[in-house]
């Protein structure tokens, strides 16, 4: 059907983009000025490209697409991609966010901007080739290789603590990821490849699965982040340029969902089911524990990060719970996330930019002068809490649904995560936007600019079409969800009778 | 003169004997000329050692011998010793600036380095234990010598003499173990030796524990490391670009030659002893150098890490761990000589700097340099898509097929301690305010930059022919 391969042209194009920005040269201001543009335009071609993808998608076949595959490294380690119902959402939110974060950035840094566009652009090719690639080690790459940018994004244009802060996410980050290395350094003996289509009809070895699901589960469970190895991410999330908190809340995080989902679920079935337990205890402590962190806190980025948390938690146990609501409930948790906790963040940075602090007591009255900028806080602090009408409320339901018909107790505690969100979420809103404006340094605050407007009210848009019509998402992914669910749960009662037999 | 004579073949050792009797050339026309054609003989010894690459790759394919089998030419070798000329040819180069001031103007030194890797293809090729021991002390006295070329400097002189005392104590331990394995064998010879060791007698494991003895001192891993630093830090940089690279590659090929070849039999004895070496010199490599502030010591305990991952591919004792070996190996030539090219550019008004505080902000004042020192850096951290990545790959899949679980495990999480200091390189280039604009950068150290920091950035595109031609090289062992 396709006669180019459309999925590497979305993965390398930003690269070609940073490319051209490493070669304008000129005076500061002209030459920052030519890198935001071209960074924007790469981003949003990108964008329109990715969107050939979902044009020409085939929701109805669980099978991989757009599948491209050359000789790379060995006989059993190529260069394949492609996607599916369950990756491609990913790929579109990466390649939609983009180009925000873009013009998010746009004001607000000014120093050594060609550097920060090229790494931008560098990072979405990493992120994208971590959700299209169907080869272990070739996600590997892709998804160890972001580290780098992102690195240098907290770590050059961050915060005061942004040293401590970029060090921590980038260990953290490689102490989970070696560990799963090895587990693929393991499944290539155990297969002779690393093709992850392959893999995933390969039976693993009981034994073999629970050393390996033990190692992706490092990985993913830093990525995520689960609780208890959470706490780089308030540091990074704190640190970050606005920008970087977007990418990192909206896209990193979902690379530990969308591993546990591509790799531990289908290919280790009896280690997930085993562990199961595990993963439901820790979300709900995370989702409990730090909800009631969230209520502490004095930054909003540093609660916003907290909550991230918390939603993530929810992920977690649906993709575990192994149901076909709970999966499709986690996929959509992430995707609605990735737009409602960016856009929070952005919302962070327009006051930020203004009042150079995240302090929340620095706040109060915003609504006073600030209505636009209210309005739209508001739509995305309801999404985050997950009232009905916006698309938060769908993924929570979903996952709880799921959840309820595997473990009563583990749904039953995680509710409460859903009341603690709205007791911080409409905590920091009040404090935030309500009151009276009373702090003489916010009497001139300007509403947003016609640039900020940009860069929200798509997202407000989104956030209530998937709150009220969340079937487009549904769809693209059913047909892959379904498949692995089958799969998990054949696997499941196999294991199940045959040890009934004996 | 009759290169077909049965048993003595001069052919293979053409290569070897070009190299030599050029180097005395050149030594003739130094000593009649004087030190005015330092620079001359710089560049011919270069032009010598390509030819010499040239010749060794002309030779006829598949596996030669002569000497009685005590010189092997094989994939292996050839794979070695190319890689060994590219280590010194480019050493050479960096040291032209070195050579130019009034304490360098030596024109010994450039044969020195010819000797010394004339040493080190004797070495690679070595088919038994006198050759084996001919090479390496070939290699090791130019080695002494040219630590010590910076005649008036206290450091340099300290360097020389601690290595050669260190250097002749691992050559009579390696001595003493080669005349044990004589002893109990009968032969020197490393075909013969793996016909008569079939099981590990007391006095066999014995001679075999000091052979390898003084090759971890060549090789620098721990617990033979402690000469490194101090002979790292106070020889000229040029030279421990030098020491970190080709003789390193020699080193290695004879660890990989003598173990495999010469004791296929008993694995599991030496096996043993390469994961407490390699365990220990990654662990060691790791750790000592987060308190380092001389960028010079702190490459130093970095090639002892790296050394200690090279011998993780080797532990495995298969195929795949040599391929591992020989692919690590390449791969840390390229990285180290990049990043030694880039400390030799740290000049501040005629200067070298040499501390790590003398790095800050290089990404504003030098932006391609401190680029490519990020990249080559994040590379010897092993991240991906870098080059040093793949090295750490091919060498732990070899020790997982080998069932070396925990030599492995241990291995990738003292690469997590190693990846902070790296990181604190990178940290003060980028994140630090710059400390004062560099002197211009010399043409030739540029070149070595590019190449060295290109080859780590796309070796992920193709890495192919690497990976072939290694894998052939590998299986020749065998």
């Amino acid at each position: 059907m396709t006669t180019w391969p459309i999925l590497s042209v979305v993965t390398f194009l930003p690269v070609v983009g940073a490319l051209l920005i490493y070669l304008i040269r000129g005076e500061d201001e002209a030459a920052a000025r030519n890198a935001r543009w071209i960074a924007l335009w790469t981003t949003l071609v990108t964008f329109a490209v990715s969107l050939i993808l979902v044009w020409r998608f085939d929701a109805s076949s669980a099978d991989f697409q757009f599948v491209e595959k050359t000789s790379w490294l060995a006989t059993g380690i190529t260069y394949h991609m492609g996607v599916d119902g369950i990756s491609l959402p990913f790929v579109i939110l990466t390649t939609a966010l983009m180009p925000f974060c873009i013009i998010a950035s746009w004001k607000s840094i000014t120093n050594r901007v060609r550097e920060y566009m090229m790494a931008f652009l560098f990072l979405e090719t990493l992120m994208v080739g971590t959700f299209s690639a169907l080869d272990l080690v070739l996600f590997y790459l892709f998804f160890e290789g972001g580290l780098i940018p992102m690195f240098l994004i907290i770590g050059v244009w961050g915060g005061p603590r942004r040293v401590y802060a970029s060090f921590k996410f980038f260990l953290y980050t490689l102490l989970g990821s070696v560990l799963m290395l090895l587990a693929i350094m393991a499944l290539y003996w155990n297969a002779g490849t690393t093709d992850i289509p392959t893999l995933m009809r390969t039976a693993v070895p009981r034994g073999m699965q629970t050393w390996a699901w033990l190692a992706f589960f490092a990985s993913f469970a830093v990525k995520m982040p689960m609780w208890p190895v959470h706490t780089w991410l308030p540091d990074a999330h704190v640190e970050a340029p606005t920008a970087g908190s977007v990418i990192l809340a909206a896209i990193l995080l979902k690379m530990g969902g969308y591993g546990f989902l591509r790799f531990s679920l289908p290919m280790f079935p009896l280690a997930s089911h085993d562990f199961a337990p595990l993963i439901f205890t820790l979300s709900v402590i995370a989702i409990v524990y730090t909800s009631l962190v969230a209520l502490m806190q004095e930054d909003v980025k540093k609660l916003i990060a907290y909550s991230s948390v918390a939603h993530m938690g929810f992920v977690t146990m649906g993709i575990f719970a192994g149901t076909m609501q709970g999966v499709a409930g986690g996929v959509f948790q992430m995707i609605s996330h990735g737009i409602v906790s960016g856009a929070l963040f952005l919302c962070v940075g327009i006051v930020y930019d203004r009042m150079h602090t995240r302090e929340i007591a620095a706040y109060g009255g915003l609504v006073n002068r600030m209505p636009l900028y209210a309005f739209v806080f508001m739509v995305f602090t309801m999404a985050n809490v997950g009232l009905p009408g916006t698309s938060g409320f769908v993924g929570e339901f979903m996952v709880l649904l799921g959840t309820f018909k595997v473990s009563i107790p583990t749904a039953f505690f995680a509710t409460f995560g859903v009341i603690l969100s709205a007791a911080y979420a409409l905590w920091l809103y009040r404090k935030v936007v309500f009151g009276a404006m009373t702090k003489p340094s916010l009497a001139s605050i300007k509403d947003l600019t016609f640039r900020e407007g940009l860069t929200l009210f798509p997202l407000v848009a989104l956030t209530i079409l998937f709150g009220v019509y969340p079937k487009p998402v549904l769809d693209m992914s059913a047909a892959s969800v379904q498949q692995l669910v089958n799969n998990y749960n054949t696997a499941v009662t196999a294991v199940k009778a045959a040890a009934l037999l004996h | 003169m009759n290169f077909q004579s049965a048993g003595y073949q001069l052919l293979p050792v053409l290569p070897e004997l070009v190299l030599a009797v050029g180097a005395m050339l050149l030594l003739v026309l130094g000593a009649y000329r004087g030190e005015g054609t330092t620079r001359a003989i710089t560049w011919l010894s270069i032009a010598l050692l390509v030819v010499t690459g040239v010749l060794e790759l002309m030779l006829p394919a598949g596996k030669l011998t002569t000497f009685g089998g005590s010189f092997i030419v094989d994939d292996f070798a050839r794979f070695l010793k190319i890689l060994a000329l590219i280590g010194s040819a480019a050493t050479l180069i960096l040291s032209a600036e070195f050579l130019s001031t009034p304490s360098g103007r030596i024109f010994e030194y450039a044969i020195l380095v010819l000797l010394s890797t004339l040493g080190m293809m004797v070495l690679i090729s070595a088919g038994d234990l006198i050759m084996l021991y001919l090479g390496l002390e070939l290699m090791s006295l130019a080695l002494y010598v040219v630590a010590a070329s910076n005649r008036d400097n206290a450091k340099s002189t300290e360097a020389g003499l601690k290595y050669f005392v260190l250097g002749a104590l691992s050559s009579g331990m390696l001595l003493y173990g080669a005349s044990l394995i004589y002893g109990f064998t009968g032969t020197v010879g490393f075909a013969g030796i793996a016909a008569a060791v079939k099981t590990g007698s007391t006095g066999i494991v014995f001679g075999l524990v000091f052979l390898l003895a003084g090759l971890c001192f060549k090789v620098s891993a721990v617990p033979f490391h402690m000469w490194t630093p101090d002979v790292y830090e106070g020889a000229p940089t040029p030279v421990t670009a030098f020491f970190a690279s080709a003789p390193k590659v020699a080193a290695l090929a004879v660890f990989t030659r003598v173990t495999l070849t010469a004791f296929p039999g008993i694995v599991p004895q030496w096996q043993q002893i390469l994961v407490f070496v390699s365990i220990a010199s990654m662990a060691l490599g790791a750790f000592a150098a987060i308190g380092q502030t001389n960028i010079k010591r702190l490459m130093a305990y970095s090639s002892i890490g790296h050394m200690g991952f090279a011998l993780v591919g080797l532990a495995s004792g298969t195929v795949e761990g040599a391929q591992g070996v020989l692919v690590y190996i390449a791969i840390y030539v390229a990285m180290t000589l990049g990043s030694f090219a880039i400390i030799l550019a740290m000049k501040r008004n005629g200067q070298a700097v040499e501390e790590i505080k003398d790095f800050a902000g290089l990404s504003r004042t030098n932006p391609l340099l401190a680029f490519f020192f990020a990249m080559l850096l994040f590379s010897l951290a092993g991240i991906p898509p870098l080059a040093g990545f793949f090295a750490k790959w091919y060498v732990f899949v070899a020790a997982i097929k080998a069932g070396l679980f925990t030599l492995a495990v241990v291995g990738v999480l003292t690469s997590v301690v190693g990846a902070f200091y790296y990181l604190s390189i990178i940290k003060v280039m980028y994140f630090d305010e710059p400390a004062g604009k560099l002197d211009p950068v010399r043409v030739e150290l540029r070149t070595v930059v590019a190449v060295a920091g290109l080859f780590n950035i796309f070796f992920f595109i193709y890495p192919g022919p690497l990976v072939s031609v290694a894998t052939a090289a590998a299986k020749s062992l065998f």
